[in-house]
């Protein structure tokens, strides 16, 4: 018999709390936030920054979201390597700008798929969790035959998933809510 | 690597609640308008983080005294928090991290953000976290939080409730949730369970006391399982963590 999966609820405003309380001062709990630290000396590939900002539907930035990713390493393959690469980053929003930031390699091509990040934000007032993609601006033709971004994202929107190169090895991902730049969200 | 297409079954989203739920005032900015895009899922969301033991400190299931003072306790009513984290066929999922988080038996969090009346407890992070068993089996300590009040209405008051995020065994299944606790008349009075369109779903929820767990003497038991998403049942690489 197949049950049901467990009904989501909103993480609330205090979600860091529980997830990340280095990151809003409390320290005292465990010695370093899961998913702070993605890569390691020696891990191979390109190191890459990666910054936003999520903004509702009135362009107000989230000040109280938990951002995480899922990525390939450069070789395209998932899960940790050894080398201190963990694929998994997970990030504060700033209490204040609601700027978050990851500091991570740039994936490789994961089978058919260009290089992209996987991304789940959970915040107060979003009662279950978003999926998305980000993509790298530079990667045009992997992406003309992305199976996801070609194959499922109607033309006028993939550019939501599209990063912005902002200076060398940094990138701009801001998600956007609600408005005429809505973020493509999966239902994967 | 693994070539697997469209590892995890399709969402039941009749048991999930939609994005924009005006009674929960904060959604209404916050609900994506267009509707989400349907895809099967590829390895990215098949694949997850694994993690390990190691990164477990030796009291971070008990928040009874993961914060507390040498020799001292949380304040309240000590109860334990247990269950199953399993998938939509019924399995067991061994691996799973938990993190909970909740207010103190006030209703006071340990956030800067809240300013609430009732007092905070020196003794009292808030926060812990477990790693399912070979059966997918978890049991925290804890104390019994405080409903609490909230600006949404003009009187609207959170049923006791403790947060929980899990990982599965992939990034599909990722949840969160509050569990609520049987009894509690502001259950069905609160904006945000009644995002949840489903009564059954709801009463899901709500953990019942368990008196076959209850230690006599020492903590009430609440038993609460988990269902993450179903996945297909061939087998899958995934290489640990390695934290
Ligand atoms: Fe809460």
């Amino acid at each position: 018999m197949k049950l049901h999966e467990t009904a989501s609820q909103t993480v609330g405003p205090y979600v860091h709390i529980g997830c990340m309380p280095n990151a809003i001062g409390l320290h005292d709990v465990y010695p370093e936030d899961l998913g702070a630290r993605m890569r390691g000396e020696s891990t191979e590939g390109q190191k890459i920054t990666i910054e936003g900002i999520i903004r509702d539907g009135a362009g107000a930035p989230l000040t109280d979201a938990l951002v995480e990713i899922w990525q390939a390493d450069a070789r395209g393959r998932y899960g940790a390597d050894g080398s201190g690469f963990t694929g998994w980053g997970r990030a504060a929003a700033d209490a204040q700008s609601g700027v978050w930031r990851f500091e991570t390699i740039k994936p490789g091509a994961v089978e058919a798929m260009a290089p992209h990040i996987t991304f789940w934000i959970a915040a107060r007032g979003i009662n279950m969790a978003l999926h998305t993609r980000m993509y790298f601006p530079e990667d045009e033709t992997l992406q003309a035959s992305d199976p996801v971004l070609a194959g499922f994202v109607p033309a006028p929107r993939r550019n939501t998933l599209i990063a912005q190169k902002t200076a060398d090895f940094m990138y701009q991902f801001n998600i956007h809510l609600q408005g005429s730049e809505e973020t493509v969200f999966f239902d994967v | 690597m693994t070539d697997l297409k469209g590892g995890m079954i399709p969402r039941d989203w009749r048991h999930q609640p939609p994005a924009f739920t005006p009674d929960y005032k904060s959604s209404r900015l916050r609900s994506p308008k267009l509707p989400k895009l349907s895809m099967p899922s590829t390895p990215s969301e098949d694949s997850g983080p694994v993690f390990t033991r190691e990164i477990l400190g030796p009291l971070d299931d008990d928040l009874t005294l993961n914060h507390a003072a040498p020799g001292e306790m949380a304040i309240g009513p000590r109860i334990i928090v247990h269950g199953q984290v399993k998938d939509e066929m019924g399995r067991g999922v061994p691996g799973a991290l938990l993190e909970i988080w909740q207010a103190n038996a006030g209703g006071r969090y340990r956030h800067k953000n809240d300013g609430y009346l009732a007092p905070l407890d020196p003794n009292f992070g808030g926060c812990g976290r477990a790693i399912t068993d070979d059966e997918g089996g978890y049991r925290f300590h804890t104390v019994l939080p405080g409903p609490y009040p909230w600006p949404n209405g003009a009187n609207d008051w959170r049923p006791a409730h403790i947060h929980f995020s899990v990982f599965g065994q992939s990034f599909a299944q990722r949840l969160v949730t509050q569990m609520y606790f049987e009894g509690d008349p502001l259950i069905w009075r609160c904006p945000i369970v009644a995002t949840i369109p489903d009564r059954a779903a709801i009463e899901r929820l709500i953990a019942p006391l368990d008196m076959a767990a209850t230690v006599p003497f020492d903590a009430r038991a609440y038993r609460f399982d988990l269902l993450l998403r179903g996945r297909h049942a061939s087998p899958f690489e995934n290489r640990p963590e390695g934290l």
